[in-house]
């Protein structure tokens, strides 16, 4: 059955690849019966405005896409419906950690890496996740692609990145982890770069390829170090090892540090790089280039969270190394912050709800640094579903206005599409965390958390998940407000055309979001409520020093209610700016005008970037290949050597002149010099 | 030896094609297709016979197998083949790449085919010649003779630049021979006073000068002489492999010689030079490499991080993959000198995964190079939308040359990493920061040639892979993912030799500890 649940996906990925390919290639035969001068014109068409407006192309759509449409969405709902069988299997039941062994990959040595799937309680939540997710972004792709000529490539890209997740999430060991991380970077760059006409989208994708490689970085040294540690790479050898090895030091680089420390620090950074986190993050605002179903399944629920399971599946490493879950804490609190703080003044509604996932990513690794991790893994669950509905929804909403993501140019649009807007208010009060919504149960858990935690940056991330939250209900709300409320911005010609999307759209919705409004009451005593260790049975580990969870319930008052108020108050600031009186956020950006750009601008993060290190390393590599090559190298080797033979023996070709008097007094000095010698030699 | 000697079969196979292909007369459109179907068949019947070697191999057996001795010239050079665990996949590389060739310059070249085709076949002699010899003259002839053919592909049959492009290719591997041929000289008159003779001579000294391979290996030379040696082979394998900062001929030769000389020159005569280091440096000079194995880490380092970062603006397609070759080979030299089982066996894997990969990319700057005559990138720019199956192989090889784990580079590059931060972290550390660099480059070319809109007038009919040009990256393509997902196959074949080579290193290296705490 597992292995059904993982392969089903790879398997819908390449027959829709397949279609997709030989499709393609059909279509370029050198026609006969059509004649150039069709093909011409189709290209010239595309040159001049096929890119922008995608759904509207008026390319035919590829052979075979129903079929390629219905293959992969078909496997992908086997694979989910199997996953909730595993899920309540192996939460309910009592076997701990079970393992398939797949096939050995490669072994060198005494380094030996297997395909296995090894199936615990942490499995099966991801299983859930993203399966769940999937399926429900394949239906709803359906809907939202069919206007696009390539579907079945879409299809085939969706179903490699489900596989390239679910081969991640039940990884046994980390260098199978690593060709997941991997193989979801590489189906990301593929969605985001999808619509491959636009400059954007292309950037967008390379970015994210590559800001992901600067974390892989990091992890690819932390598998190096664990195997010469440990001298495996399998997760049990490991984590039976990692109490013994807690506390050695080792060489690294030119100093001798804590073992486990490093190798924490080292791992963490490559899932900075997949979670989006505070200086890695740049990436995934810029991915929304990409189809909104990829938004929701790739950049909110399942890959973006990778980073968050990592830790957890990691934990009795993390445990091991407090310093690494300090830095841990600190970049999931410095996270949630300013990731909203973005939030709070972005137009594009995508892009708001891409901070916000930046942010809730936050959250859940304040969860991870101040060791609660199944709350954090709670989150992660919920946030899955309230996530991936906004974007759908935000889906919904541009499918409704002809393509348009600016909010300012909403508005009104409450009556137009009322499913969809309340499909989005569920997700907007499960996000902030709105009482008894999926968001209240996982969310307020993880701030109470930070609360008790010991670590030195626990206070750190409690201040700033607290005022996070406040900023979170206002962007949200601000979202529905300037979305679906007032007067319609939009121009009266889009206005007419606005439709509430087909029910293959909005089914999706309402699975989801059945999801954020009793995700957390249903599974809040599995997680982490009573009888949460018969839920994990070890999966995630808790040191014996780790009282978290159980500090958790001799917490102040106030506390409790903290995040609520804070909620509440962002809640009325955002009703008061939108809709009482619209005139004050103009005012209030006006006067504080240097702020307002330091947050439209996203904190300067990619000039910043862009001057460090995209414009130095070009400059560099000029400079290298025209100087270091050219002039160095081969001015003193290879060039230099010639030029000077060239030299010499242009200059030797003088002295052969043709005149028989230079040979002849040539010939009279050498004598000369010849007889002087014998002379003076005897 | 009663068994049939298939090695030299497969060597001189090509040559016997070679001189089948020289009687063919004319020039006309017939003669041209009997000369493509006798080099065809040729270099295929050797790839078949090739895999008879790899059926008959026995993994488990560290040393040489198939061995053939014969005598030859007499004062202990004899003619000595074999293959073991490091060199045999080497030989199939050749041999597989070869019809690859042959077929992809079908079309493409236009002058003087029969001498093309005869260039090619004797080239394949040397190389497989290379690859089996076990004696040191033997291997001298084969791999500098290796040279003659390659400089004629780019020096007749080149672009523009060709013949400035073949002498700097001549001049830079010319000073490395020398210095081999001085290494090699000494090595045989050191042999002449410590080798035993063979009982069969029935000389009446008890030493005998030698160049076999085999024997060599286990003379014990002094320290002082494995330093020198040691630098007259490097200085000839480094050329060839090429690390920094000798490798400036090779961005110009690749672009200079006709794609099915790019091939052979990436995927095969830059294995050389690791395949040497695996065979000589490590195993007879210990002493020297365990000292200079900072050297070549350096060296290394630079050429990751450098030729990645120059790799980054190249404007001509080949140049940017013939950078991206050298930091490879960077990741090779350094696997090599790491000494761990892991980084050798992940050199090794790796030499074979670029050999296939960036003989691949190399076809398919050839395949658009064939249709509009320019490899300056800027000249391209959205053929996904005319060239879907090129885009696709396209795609596998560039996220093979990046490393992506499920491809076949991924394997190479995560054991020879792996295998050096056991010995040296800051070296793993600087080398680690290439996978950054490649995916940056990689993606960015890919990029400028495949996405975007098909704005260029003269791409709007461009076509899509022939049957010809399918029938040539379909193998490559599956192979690249096969061995990506099943490296067991190659890994089984390296893992004895490869223990063995690490195993009398360190052995050797402890008796040398030993004697020098035992001196004083």
């Amino acid at each position: 059955m597992y292995s059904a649940i993982v392969f089903l996906p790879l398997l819908g990925a390449i027959i829709a690849g397949a279609i997709s390919i030989f499709g393609a290639h059909e279509r370029t035969r050198p026609a006969v019966t059509n004649g150039h001068g069709h093909r011409r014109g189709r290209g010239h068409g595309e040159g001049e405005n096929g890119a922008d407006e995608h759904g509207h192309d008026h390319e035919p759509a590829a052979v075979g896409s129903r079929q390629a449409e219905y293959i992969t969405s078909g496997f992908l709902i086997i694979s989910a419906v199997l996953s909730w069988i595993a899920f309540f299997t192996v939460g309910l039941g009592d076997e701990p950690t079970q393992r398939y062994q797949v096939f050995n990959w490669f072994s060198s040595g005494t380094l030996s890496v297997d395909w296995a799937l090894r199936i615990d309680t942490l499995t099966v939540v991801m299983l859930v996740v993203v399966n769940t997710v999937s399926s429900v972004v394949h239906v709803y792709s359906i809907g939202y692609m069919s206007h696009d000529p390539n579907r079945p490539r879409f299809f085939a890209y969706l179903s490699l990145f489900t596989f390239a997740m679910l081969s991640l999430v039940t990884a046994d060991n980390l260098v199978q982890l690593f060709f997941g991380w991997e193989g979801v970077g590489l189906a990301s760059y593929l969605l985001i770069g999808f619509w491959y006409q636009r400059p954007a989208a292309n950037a967008a994708a390379i970015k994210a390829f590559v800001v992901n490689r600067v974390g892989d970085f990091g992890f690819a040294l932390g598998i190096f170090a664990v195997f010469v540690v440990f001298n495996s790479v399998e997760f049990e050898t490991i984590f039976a090892n990692a109490p013994t090895i807690a506390g050695t030091r080792m060489q690294f680089l030119s100093w001798n540090v804590d073992t486990m420390t490093v190798i924490c620090l080292l791992l963490f950074l490559g899932a900075m790089g997949k979670s989006a986190q505070f200086l890695l993050h740049t990436w995934l605002p810029d991915a929304m280039e990409g189809p909104t179903p990829v938004s929701a399944l790739i950049h909110a629920a399942t890959m973006v969270t990778a980073g968050v399971f990592m830790v957890a599946r990691l934990s009795p490493l993390f445990e091991q190394a407090p310093t690494a879950l300090a830095f841990v804490t600190l970049i999931g609190g410095t996270t949630a912050f300013f990731a909203a703080t973005i939030g709070l003044v972005q137009n594009d509604i995508k892009r708001v709800i891409a901070y916000s996932t930046c942010s809730q990513l936050g959250y859940m690794f304040v969860a991870m640094g101040v060791g609660a991790y199944s709350i954090g893994m709670f989150h992660l669950f919920t946030h899955a579903f309230f996530k991936a509905l906004l974007f759908l929804g935000a889906g919904s909403v541009i499918h409704a206005m002809s393509d348009e993501q600016d909010m300012r140019k909403m508005g009104g649009l409450r009556k137009v599409i009322p499913k969809t807007y309340w499909m989005m208010v569920i997700g907007s009060l499960a996000l902030t965390g709105f009482p008894l919504t999926a968001g209240y149960y996982s969310k307020d858990a993880i701030i109470e958390a930070s609360f008790v935690g010991t670590n030195t940056f626990a206070g750190y991330a409690f201040v700033m998940s607290t005022a996070a939250a406040m900023l979170t209900a206002f962007y949200s709300w601000r979202l529905i407000f300037m979305t679906f409320h007032g007067k319609p911005r939009a121009s009266a010609e889009v206005m007419n055309h606005a439709h509430e999307s087909p029910l293959v759209m909005l089914v999706p919705l309402y699975v989801l979001g059945l999801g954020a409004l009793f995700g957390g009451m249903v599974f809040y005593n599995f997680f982490i409520g009573t009888g949460f260790e018969d839920f994990w049975k070890g999966a995630v580990f808790f040191s014996e020093e780790n009282h978290t969870l159980e500090e958790m319930h001799h917490i102040p008052f106030w506390v409790v209610w903290a995040p609520t108020t804070m909620m509440v108050i962002g809640t009325a600031i955002a009703y008061w700016f939108y809709m009482v009186n619209t005139d004050v956020p103009k005012q209030l950006a006006a006067r504080n005008d240097w702020l307002y750009r330091f947050l439209l601008n996203k904190w300067y993060f990619d000039e910043l970037y862009d001057f460090l290190f995209v414009r130095s390393l070009k400059w560099l590599g000029r400079f290298l290949w025209k100087r270091g090559d050219g002039w160095l190298i081969d001015g003193f080797g290879p060039d230099g050597v010639s030029a000077r033979v060239m030299d010499t023996t242009a200059r030797i070709v003088k002295l052969q002149s043709g005149y028989l008097y230079h040979y002849a007094f040539a010939m009279l000095i050498g004598v000369a010099f010849l007889v002087t010698y014998l002379m003076f030699a005897a | 030896m009663s068994e049939w000697p298939i090695l030299s079969t497969i060597i001189f196979l090509p040559l016997v094609g070679a001189l089948l292909v020289l009687v063919i007369r004319g020039d006309d459109e017939i003669a041209q297709r009997n000369i493509f179907n006798v080099a065809v068949w040729t270099t295929t019947v050797t790839f078949i016979l090739s895999l008879f070697v790899w059926i008959n191999f026995d993994s488990a057996d560290p040393g040489f197998q198939m061995v053939e001795r014969a005598e030859w010239l007499g004062g202990g050079i004899t003619y000595h083949m074999g293959v073991d665990g490091i060199s045999m996949l080497f030989v199939i590389l050749t041999t597989f790449l070869m019809p690859l060739c042959i077929i992809a310059s079908r079309l493409t070249v236009k002058t003087q085919f029969k001498s093309y085709m005869v260039a090619f076949l004797v080239m394949e002699t040397l190389m497989i010649g290379v690859f089996c010899s076990l004696d040191l003259v033997l291997f001298y002839l084969f791999f500098e003779g290796g040279l003659i053919p390659m400089f004629l592909i780019i020096g007749i049959w080149g672009g523009p630049r060709r013949v400035y492009a073949s002498f700097k290719f001549f001049l830079y591997t010319l000073l490395g021979s020398v210095l081999m041929l001085l290494a090699i000289m000494a090595m045989y008159w050191y042999s002449g006073t410590v080798v035993p003779c063979d009982a069969s001579a029935g000389g009446i000294a008890a030493t005998c000068s030698t160049t076999d391979i085999v024997k060599l290996m286990d003379v014990q030379f002094p320290a002082s002489m494995q330093f020198w040696l040691w630098i007259g082979f490097f200085a000839s394998f480094a050329v060839k492999m090429p690390m920094w900062p000798v490798h400036t001929w090779l961005p110009d030769a690749h672009v200079e010689a006709p794609t099915a000389g790019s091939v052979i020159l990436a995927a095969i005569l830059l294995k050389m030079g690791g395949y040497g280091f695996l065979r000589f440096s490590l195993p007879m000079f210990p002493l020297a490499s365990a000292d200079l194995a900072p050297f070549i880490f350096t060296l290394s380092v630079v050429a990751i991080i450098y030729t990645s970062i120059v790799a980054l603006m190249q404007k001509d397609m080949k140049k940017l993959i013939a950078y991206s070759s050298v930091a490879h080979m960077g990741f090779v030299t350094m696997g090599i000198f790491a000494m761990t089982t892991q980084g050798v066996q992940g050199s090794i894997f790796l030499m074979l995964s670029h050999g296939l990969v960036s003989g691949a990319l190399f076809l398919c700057v050839g395949v658009v190079y064939d249709r509009m005559h320019t490899r300056e990138i800027s000249a391209y720019g959205g053929l996904v939308n005319r060239m879907p199956l090129y885009a696709l192989a396209f795609m596998v090889f560039t996220m093979a040359n990046v490393g992506l784990p499920g491809t076949m580079g991924f394997v190479g590059e995560f054991l020879t990493l792996a295998g050096t931060y056991r010995v040296n972290t800051w070296v793993a550390f600087l080398a680690t920061t290439g996978i950054i660099l490649s995916a940056a480059y990689a993606l960015w070319l890919y990029r400028r040639i495949i996405f975007g809109k098909l704005e260029k007038g003269s791409l709007k009919d461009i076509l899509d892979l022939s049957r010809r040009e399918q029938l040539i990256l379909a193998p490559l393509v599956i192979l690249t993912l096969f061995f990506g997902f099943f490296p067991g196959p190659i890994m089984d074949v390296t893992a004895a030799s490869v223990d063995q080579l690490v195993a009398n290193y360190e052995a050797a290296l402890s008796a040398a500890g030993q004697l020098a705490s035992a001196s004083p």
